[in-house]
């Protein structure tokens, strides 16, 4: 009698157990746009009870798992062509933009007080640079003492959406650039991490070493960025506002699924590293599809603060209502 | 009763064990089969890792992360081996029992220590430390050699340790009467005797060398590149396995079943080489 008993509590306390992850909506993606994912449900879930749980492993593995329906929704900072998005059967559009930054660690110099031309950048990044104190850094930053040492590139280990939109501004500089999540860099040295923290704490760990991250894991672990060449010749500080002025370009259309890779913007004042991050769902989840894009209207209306604060510029209205119309037209609003 | 339940269920472990061996073997044989008939064993000598943009195909070859397996384990073999020697010998014979009692303690709480938290102090403690001795990056072939031999010392130690332990004392006082000194009695008596246990504890630290993942991660630099200097990054079979396994497909997924494979199948051949060459004689 007590066995039964024992036996029907332990199914009875399962199946509750079940019942109740069984709700939680599950995303995997880009580790680009993390920090805010993780502030905005967590914010919902205390705004609403709902919990939702998204763990960044990779725009590569996000596509790779909503592809195969492991997950109800991905993030991924490289946009999918229609011809994809149809044979996968997703639907797509962008969250937020974010941004790159260029982040070093050189004995003495401080952040913001390193200057990086786009040749500077593309010479570092595909070998022709080696050492901190070749000409075409320094000719820049004459008031710096960069030492004759050695140049350590930190990039991703992993196949990441943040080294898409890195590569898509290097080959703006230099055609002969291939645009990927994981290309072969040609740099004299280089060192690899796992995800945006990893690279970080190589940066960090690494003497004369730069590296590509997103803007709020250099915010969050305080280190220094560099002021990067726009299009227009200008040196531009990474600041929130810069990445505002730079986003301010962008156009997305619902027609495309709002494809678009946004970087090296015009504008004087553009910070020329930026990048929107988008949103995958299956076409055939009807229902789950509802409670991601109910989260997501809650982001767009009242999740705008959180993303200034960790550095992101939200999306200007009018993408917003065009995403609204998208979600309305695919009836998964 | 007892006795019958007890040796079907030892029989049933052990035989489970060697289904496993083979099951998992299939397993990486039959996954491997696309990069197999793609590749063959040019896969061996090729030195790129790229896959296509629309991640149906690509290049992919195995020379460096096997000579990255190879070189991180040797250098922390041959770090590892004289100095987990020296631990036990002396803890055994030279020690005195107020310094054994909490040195072998030390010991045995080290070998505890998850790999991850090695990779972790590797990182951010002993990799600065590397960069400014011996230059290079911090992340490198020899930091990751060295941190995977501060790994493997503890537990080889330990097991040497007992091992020796087990020595009769009457074979060692037999040799003490007749004149010979700790060194002789160590080398020809307490070795010869312990030789089974000694050379265990290295096959399975050799073992755990081999497919050390988290740490070598950190530590290896995770990067396509041939070695030149000792400091160089490189990549191993396990660090590329864990940083790609996740975003591979097809193709790209294969060539990391193939690349388990060839290191399934080294370290069966080393570990079954050691057995049965230091362990094959019987003993006079």
């Amino acid at each position: 009698m007590t066995f039964k008993t024992l036996l029907a509590t332990a199914v009875l306390a399962s199946a509750s157990l079940t019942a109740i992850h069984a709700d939680e909506l599950k995303g995997r993606g880009a580790s680009f746009p993390g920090p805010l994912y993780k502030a905005w449900t967590s914010e919902y879930f205390a705004a609403t009870g709902k919990k939702i749980n998204y763990t960044p492993t990779g725009s590569g593995d996000g596509v790779k798992s909503i592809k195969k329906r492991m997950v109800d929704f991905a993030g991924s900072d490289k946009p999918l062509k229609a011809k994809k998005l149809k044979k996968s059967k997703l639907y797509m559009f962008p969250s937020v933009v974010g941004s790159i930054v260029l982040s070093y660690n050189i004995d003495g110099v401080k952040d913001g007080e390193l200057k990086l031309s786009r040749a500077a950048i593309d010479a570092i990044f595909s070998g022709k640079a080696t050492h901190w104190d070749d000409k075409i850094i320094t000719k820049d930053n004459a008031g710096l003492n960069l030492p004759h040492e050695p140049i350590t590139t930190c990039v991703r280990a992993d196949k990441s959406g943040t080294t898409f939109n890195f590569t898509y501004f290097l080959n703006k500089i230099n055609p002969e650039v291939k645009i990927s999540k994981k290309p072969t860099w040609k740099a004299a040295k280089v060192v690899a991490g796992k995800s945006n923290s990893g690279v970080s704490a190589n940066i960090q760990q690494i003497k004369n070493s730069i590296g590509y991250i997103e803007y709020s894991f250099k915010i969050k672990l305080g280190l220094p960025a560099a002021q990067i060449e726009n299009k227009e010749g200008k040196f531009i500080n990474p600041t929130v506002q810069s990445f505002q002025d730079g986003a301010k370009y962008a156009t997305w259309t619902a027609d495309n699924d709002f494809y678009a890779v946004i970087g090296d913007p015009e504008g004087a004042t553009s910070y020329p590293i930026v990048a929107a991050t988008f949103i995958l769902l299956p076409t055939e989840k009807t229902d789950k599809n509802k409670e991601v894009t109910a989260f997501m209207q809650w982001a767009f209306t009242k999740g705008d603060k959180a993303a200034s604060e960790l550095g992101y510029v939200p999306l200007p209205t009018s993408t917003k209502d065009e995403i609204r119309k998208y979600w309305e037209a695919k009836k998964i609003k | 009763m007892g006795g019958k339940l007890f040796r079907n269920f030892s029989f049933f472990s052990a035989t489970l064990s060697f289904f496993l061996l083979i099951g998992i073997f299939a397993i990486l044989f039959t996954y491997a089969q696309e990069a197999l008939a793609e590749f063959g064993f040019d896969f061996l000598l090729t030195e790129t890792w790229e896959a296509d943009e629309d991640d149906e195909g690509g290049v992919f070859g195995g020379y460096i992360p096997i000579i990255g397996t190879l070189l991180s384990t040797l250098i922390a073999m041959s770090i590892a081996v004289p100095l987990a020697m020296g631990i036990a010998i002396f803890l055994t014979e030279v020690a005195s029992e107020n310094i054994a009692k909490p040195v072998s303690i030390a010991i045995e709480l080290l070998a505890a220590i998850p790999s991850i938290i090695y990779g972790m102090w590797g990182l951010f403690y002993f990799a600065p430390i590397v960069q400014s001795t011996v230059g290079g990056n911090g992340v490198g072939l020899l930091t990751a050699g060295i941190v995977l031999a501060i790994m493997i010392i503890p537990f080889m130690a330990a097991i040497t340790r007992d091992a020796m332990n087990t020595t009769p004392h009457v074979l060692k006082e037999s040799a003490y009467a007749m004149g010979a000194t700790k060194f002789e009695v160590i080398k020809d008596v307490i070795m010869p005797y312990s030789k089974g246990g000694i050379i265990g504890s290295i096959i399975l630290a050799l073992g755990r060398a081999l497919g050390e993942t988290m740490a070598v991660a950190f530590l290896i630099g995770s990067v396509m590149s041939t070695v030149k200097n000792v400091t160089d990054p490189t990549t191993s079979i396990p660090v590329l396995l864990a940083n790609n396994f996740a975003e591979a497909q097809d193709l790209e997924m294969s060539s990391m079943y193939y690349l388990a494979l060839i290191l399934f199948v080294v370290s069966f051949v080393i570990i079954s080489t050691a057995k049965f060459y230091f362990l094959g004689r019987k003993p006079k």
